[in-house]
Order: C-alpha cells, then sequence, then structure tokens
C-alpha cells in the first residue's frame, strides 16, 4: 500500500521535472535569440566611424519603424521665430558651446532663411535645401572649432508641421550599407551550418557529420579554386566563382548519395564516402594550386579560408530564401530524427520511412549548406561543434536541438566575426579560422568536463 | 484471426532465412517463438513489422496485406521490441517512451501523451529512471524503456524480440505477466521471440519452434515442447516434467554428436 502512495507522488514529481526540463529548452532558445540581438548591437557599433550602440540600434529600427525610432526633434521650422525660441538656442548652447545665442535675436527672411547674429563675426544660419526638400542645413561663423561649421538636418513634415531633426545619414549608411550586411550574413550563415550540422548528425547518427566532413565545403572550396585558377566554370560571368563553388558542392553530396543509396548500405557508408570525398577534391584543389600562379593561389586560399567580407544584401537575401525554405523542412522532421537516433529498425517500428527520409533531409541540408559555404567559404567548424555543444546544454531532443543548435551557431559565427574584426584592426582576420581558434578549446574543456557519457 | 502470415520467404542474400513460413494469431493471443540461435526468430519477426520486406508469401493484418499499408498505418497497428539497441546520442529514459507516442502525434507532445508515458512508465516500475539518461541504466532497466515504449505505442499487436533475456528472475516473471495480462484484459495479441523454454511454456498459448529458417513444430507448449523436439532442434537432451497444466524443462547436456 504505502509503495503504491510514494509512486503516484513520484509520477508527479517527473511531471514537473519533465515541464522543467522543456522550460530549460526553451529558455534556451529565447536565451541566444537575446545574445544575438546584444552581439548584433555591439558589432555594429564597433568599426571606423564612431556610432554608440544605442546609436547603432535606433538606425537599425529605424528603416522597419520610421516614425518610432526618429531622432531628437531639435525645432519645428513654423515655430521660430516664436515658440521654439528657446528650444533652438538651447540646442545651439548644448551641442556647439556657443553661448552668444543666449541674447541673440532670431530672424527669419523672406526668402526661408532662419538667422541669428551675434556681435561682431558670430552668425547662425539655417537653409533649406533648394533641391532636396528633407534636407536642411546649418552654418555656424565666427568664434568656433572649424570642425563644426556645418551640419546637416533633417526636415520632415509629421502632424502637418516641418519638423527639424537631427541628421542620421552617416550613422544609416555606415549601419545599413557597411555593417549590417556582413552581420546578417554572419547570423543567418551560422544558423544555415549550426542547423545542417545538426541535421546530419542526427540522421546518419554519427557526432563526425557535418557539411564540412560530408565534403560539401572541399567541393565547393575546389570549384572556387577552379574558377579562380583556371579561369573555368560551368556557371560563367560575375558569378563565376560563387557559382562553380555552389555546383561542385552539391556535385560531392549527390556522389555521396548515390554511393550510399544502394542496397545494404549504413549511415557510416555515408560518412567515409563523405571523408573520401574530402581527401578527393582537396587533393585535387592542391594540385591545381600547385600548377597556379602565385597571386592566383593567394587569392584561391583566401577563398577558402571563410569570411564574411563577401557581404551584401543580396547575398543576405539569397541565403535568407535558402533558409527559409529548407529550415521548416527540417524541422518539420524533428520527430523522425528522433526516432531514427534509437536505431532505424526502431525508426522504421515507430512508422517512419526511414531511407526516404535519410535522402530528402540530406539533399535539403546540403543544399543550404552548399549555398552558404559558395558565399563564405570553408567556415568548417560550426557545423560540427554547435550541435554538439546544443546536446551538452539541452540533451539530444531533436525538436530543441535544430533551432538552438542553429541559434548558437549565429551566436559562435557573429561573436568570432566580432573578434576577427577588432582584434588586430583595421586588418580583418578571417573568420572562418577565427571560429576553429576560439571554438576548439572550447569545445574540448567542454567535453572534458561533460558529466555524462556521450558518445 | 488478426494477423496472417503466408509461405512467407525471405534471405539477407541469397540464401534463404526464412522458408514457407505461416502462422496466425488470434486477437488476444500469445504466440512464442522458439528456436535455437540464428534460427530465424528475430528476422521472422521484422518481417512481420515489415522492417524487412519478405521475397514471398504474405503477411495479412485484420485481412489487408501489409504491403499496401503505409508504415504509419503498420506502427499504429504493430509495436516492435528489438532485441538490442544503441544510441549515439543521449535520451532520456522519457523521451525514449515518448517517442512510442509518435504514430499517434503531430509536431506537439500533448498533455495526455506525456500522461500515458508516465502511466507505463509506472507499470513497468522504471518511473524512478524517467528523467535518467537512457545509456546510463542497466541492460535491464533498458529493456524495461523498450517494453515500455512498445506498450505506449498503443497498438495491437506487440511484437517483442527476447524481451526478457536482460532481465533477473524476478523481472522476468513480471514482465511476461503484463504482456500476459493486457492482452486478455485489453485484447491486444503478442508474438514473443524468447529462449527461455520454461518461461514460454507458462505464458504462451501456443508455440511456434523454428530451426533452419523452418517451422519445426508448432502448437500448444505441452505438443512443442517434447523430448523428442529439442533433442532434434536444440541438439539437447532434456527431461519435460509436468506440473499438470504445463510442462517444464529441464535441459540436462548437449547430445553428442559424432
Ligand atoms: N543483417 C544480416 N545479414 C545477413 N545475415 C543475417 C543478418 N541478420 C541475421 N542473419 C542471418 O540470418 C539467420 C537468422 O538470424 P536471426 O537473427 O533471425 O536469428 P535468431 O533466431 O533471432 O537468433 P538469436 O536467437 O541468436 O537471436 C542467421 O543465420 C543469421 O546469421
Ligand atoms: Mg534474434
Amino acid at each position: 500500500m504505502e509503495k503504491k502512495e510514494s509512486r503516484t507522488v513520484t509520477a508527479n514529481e517527473i511531471k514537473e521535472q519533465y515541464k522543467k526540463f522543456i522550460g530549460r529548452k526553451i529558455f534556451f532558445i529565447f536565451f541566444f535569440i537575446a545574445l544575438i540581438v546584444g552581439i548584433t548591437g555591439v558589432s555594429t557599433s564597433l568599426g571606423s566611424a564612431d556610432i554608440s550602440v544605442w546609436d547603432a540600434y535606433s538606425s537599425i529600427l529605424r528603416k522597419p519603424f520610421p516614425n518610432l525610432f526618429e531622432s531628437e526633434l531639435i525645432f519645428h521650422w513654423d515655430d521660430v521665430p516664436g515658440s521654439d525660441n528657446e528650444r533652438l538656442k538651447q540646442y545651439l548652447i548644448d551641442k556647439y558651446d556657443i553661448g552668444w545665442v543666449e541674447s541673440a535675436e532670431i530672424i527669419k527672411s523672406a526668402d526661408g532663411k532662419i538667422s541669428i547674429k551675434g556681435v561682431g563675426e558670430n552668425k547662425v544660419e539655417i537653409t533649406r535645401n533648394e533641391w532636396d526638400k528633407e534636407k536642411a542645413t546649418l552654418k555656424i561663423s565666427g568664434d568656433i572649432d572649424p570642425g563644426h561649421r556645418v551640419n546637416d538636418f533633417k526636415a520632415k513634415k509629421a502632424n502637418g508641421k516641418l519638423c527639424i531633426h537631427e541628421s542620421t545619414w552617416l550613422a544609416d549608411v555606415c549601419v545599413w550599407n557597411l555593417r549590417l550586411p556582413r552581420i546578417f550574413l554572419g547570423i543567418i550563415a551560422g544558423v544555415g551550418l549550426g542547423l545542417a550540422g545538426a541535421v546530419m548528425q542526427a540522421i546518419l547518427r554519427n557526432p563526425l557529420a557535418s557539411p564540412y566532413t560530408l565534403g560539401i565545403s572541399s567541393g565547393a572550396g575546389f570549384g572556387a579554386s577552379l574558377a579562380i585558377l583556371a579561369g573555368a566554370g560551368i556557371v560563367g560571368g560575375k558569378y563565376l566563382i560563387v557559382g562553380n563553388a555552389f555546383v561542385f558542392a552539391l556535385l560531392v553530396s549527390f556522389i555521396i548519395l548515390a554511393l550510399s543509396s544502394r542496397k545494404g548500405s549504413t549511415p557510416e557508408t555515408m560518412i567515409l564516402a563523405g571523408i573520401a570525398m574530402m581527401y578527393l577534391f582537396g587533393a585535387m584543389t592542391t594540385i591545381l594550386q600547385y600548377f597556379g600562379e602565385a597571386e592566383a593561389v593567394k587569392e584561391a586560399v583566401f577563398w577558402m579560408v571563410g569570411d564574411l567580407n563577401r557581404a551584401s544584401w543580396p547575398v543576405v537575401t539569397i541565403i535568407l530564401g535558402t533558409l527559409a525554405c529548407c529550415a521548416p523542412l527540417l524541422m518539420m522532421r524533428s520527430w523522425d530524427f528522433n526516432a531514427m537516433g534509437a536505431g532505424d529498425e526502431t525508426a522504421k517500428s515507430l512508422g517512419v520511412n526511414v531511407e526516404h527520409t535519410r535522402i530528402i533531409t540530406m539533399v535539403v541540408s546540403t543544399l543550404l549548406a552548399a549555398t552558404i559555404v559558395c558565399f563564405t567559404g570553408t567556415i568548417g567548424f560550426i557545423g560540427l561543434v554547435a550541435p554538439h555543444m546544443t546536446r551538452l546544454a539541452i540533451g539530444g531532443d531533436n525538436r530543441y536541438v535544430l533551432p538552438v543548435s542553429g541559434l548558437l551557431g549565429a551566436v559562435i559565427l557573429i561573436s568570432a566575426d566580432l573578434v576577427a574584426r577588432r582584434i588586430i584592426a583595421p586588418v580583418i582576420l578571417p573568420v572562418g579560422a577565427v571560429t576553429a581558434f576560439m571554438g576548439a578549446p572550447l569545445f574540448l574543456y567542454l567535453i572534458m568536463r561533460r558529466r555524462r557519457e556521450y558518445w | 484471426m488478426k494477423l496472417k502470415v503466408k509461405n512467407v520467404e525471405f534471405g539477407y542474400n541469397s540464401t534463404l532465412v526464412l522458408e514457407n513460413i505461416s502462422m496466425e494469431l488470434d486477437r488476444s493471443e500469445v504466440v512464442g517463438i522458439v528456436g535455437p540461435n540464428g534460427a530465424g526468430k528475430s528476422t521472422l519477426i521484422r518481417c512481420i513489422d515489415r522492417i524487412l520486406t519478405p521475397r514471398g508469401g504474405s503477411i495479412l493484418l485484420d485481412g489487408t496485406d501489409i504491403s499496401k499499408m503505409t508504415r504509419m498505418e503498420i506502427a499504429k497497428e504493430m509495436g516492435y521490441v528489438p532485441q538490442t539497441t544503441t544510441r549515439v546520442f543521449p535520451a532520456t529514459v522519457f523521451d525514449t517512451v515518448l517517442m512510442g507516442r509518435r504514430p499517434h502525434l503531430g509536431w506537439k507532445s500533448s498533455d495526455e501523451d506525456v500522461d500515458r508515458v508516465l502511466k507505463v512508465l509506472e507499470l513497468l516500475g522504471i518511473i524512478e529512471f524517467a528523467m535518467r539518461d537512457f545509456n546510463e541504466i542497466s541492460g535491464g532497466q533498458q529493456q524495461k524503456v523498450l517494453i515500455a515504449r512498445a506498450l505506449a505505442q498503443e497498438a495491437d499487436i506487440l511484437l517483442l524480440d527476447e524481451p526478457t533475456s536482460n532481465l533477473d528472475i524476478r523481472h522476468q516473471l513480471e514482465v511476461m505477466d503484463i504482456i500476459k495480462s493486457i492482452a486478455r484484459s485489453k485484447g491486444i495479441s503478442a508474438i514473443v521471440a524468447i529462449h527461455d523454454l520454461n518461461l514460454a511454456s507458462r505464458y504462451t498459448d501456443r508455440l511456434l519452434m523454428l530451426n533452419g529458417g523452418r517451422i519445426f513444430a508448432v502448437g500448444d507448449p505441452e505438443s512443442v515442447l517434447t523430448v523428442e523436439n529439442i533433442r532434434r532442434a536444440y541438439g539437447v537432451e532434456a527431461l519435460v516434467k509436468s506440473d499438470g497444466e504445463r510442462p517444464y524443462i529441464i535441459p540436462v547436456r548437449p547430445v553428442k554428436t559424432r
């Protein structure tokens, strides 16, 4: 009797524990999203132009929400001279340290020019731009640091009133054109590689599986080298290198699939075929380079060491599009991946069409990895390590491993890129090398102090 | 007739491992498969669950040929407990058993599924391990987890491949009791491959003795487990006693072959 009672208690306890267990996984998802947002802000603010973290965020958010994240209002055009006089003066005193405007008079001339005259040369003029209705210019002459004589304002109609704002042009251009494409590329490439790696490990039931060890990166590297060194390729023109890298990456995986779709082959066949491909294409690249010219060889080597320098909005769009198609296809099958983790036989008995799932999944995840790798070069480490770190943190349930591994991949990649950009700035180190350099010791530490038996 | 196996043939390569196997399984019936190592017990069970595709013959489930059913449809009807499993990546016992709900699940597992898993874990007395890692419990405990997974699947037919091989005598009896009692109470049928002839004799309604991929004997335990059959199939001299209801077997020595 007593035994039975203690058991029902355990059932409820287990239920509680299980909820906590799930809660922990969900916490990790949100934690990594927050981390990505944080690193994005910091990373955007760092660089040659001086932008604060706050300015970085508001620049990012101003584009999608122009009204919510507008810069500071300086004055209303029509209220000067008038009720906004004090506002304008205070701004000029705070920003330019010109105390004399305090007692000066503000006049607006007939042609729409605001001027404030002080003693001697001291003068402030604000004119609206003739061609660009959105612009106004501030000119200060007299006793002032020469660097601050001219400044741009932004003119904008809101609620029927013409408002003059601090200009954010420089920050916006810098953030949106220079820094964000790189960071976004880092995020989506990290997500894609982390996800592809997790999926490949799950379906092949092998901790060594990753886009790199399955030869996809080597194929891409060979394709790119061929384009750079021999100028030959299957895809021509501007996209020669990228297209060639992509085609060869896919070629490698189709060879692997063809070899392993033969009857009686196991997941290990796929891994071994992948490793063989890695060596084969690695050797062919070496031979190409051996006969190449020094400059071209250097370029090919540069291409293969992965980096985010080739970031641009079109590239981001292409990869994002691929990710948006592939990720749901993969996540949808999380249960099947879980079942396959217990062996093919068990998975079949649980209703999973194992062969079909394995092939479809390999095709989709390869496509994803190849799309990324052909733009970034070899960033090998993330696809291998992000899934392992994820499983060490939250266990092996693929419903959570897939998203968390993707997010962790993004975190690793953009933080490594941050280091790569800043550590010996202005030289930018290749992020592919930095990820491995930072990640390998961390990974070793994690597997050394792991509590459970793992492999 | 719940399940009908007709003239099934199978070979992993050119040599046939199963030849001309036919059997039937009623609702609520527990059928045991016995036979020496390599006789084809596991292979037959895999063919029935369509993990392997037979070369010839047919398997009818409620009158429908299973080769015309999808895997998912089969999984809703039949649960399978493998002889051995290996796991590469970690999974908790709870998640392992939850996998049994897979044929009934959408993407999200519902509270109901969680409750069912807990109930099965309680039934098999392994609830205290629920949050432990599958790889970190004993072989016998693992075996119980696999049985729990098949029970959580709530299929009409259970296919168990040596479900008691790693269990101590108490747990052997417990597990066989559970199988027998759910067969009686829920109208579930079971096919159990089993090495322990005494367990087979006590807990099965009918026995199928395989030898070299063929049916060697079939019938109730008393008619199958005879001194003669055991000598010819296993090459073992044994004493067969009876407690009035069921035979029990005392193996004596291997038959000397010259
Ligand atoms: N994957 C395989 N490939 C080739 N032959 C196999 C394979 N699995 C089993 N066999 C062969 O098929 C025959 C039947 O094997 P099976 O596993 O069905 O025997 P079993 O009766 O379950 O034996 P045990 O009592 O040892 O579990 C054996 O001769 C075995 O060698
Ligand atoms: Mg067997």
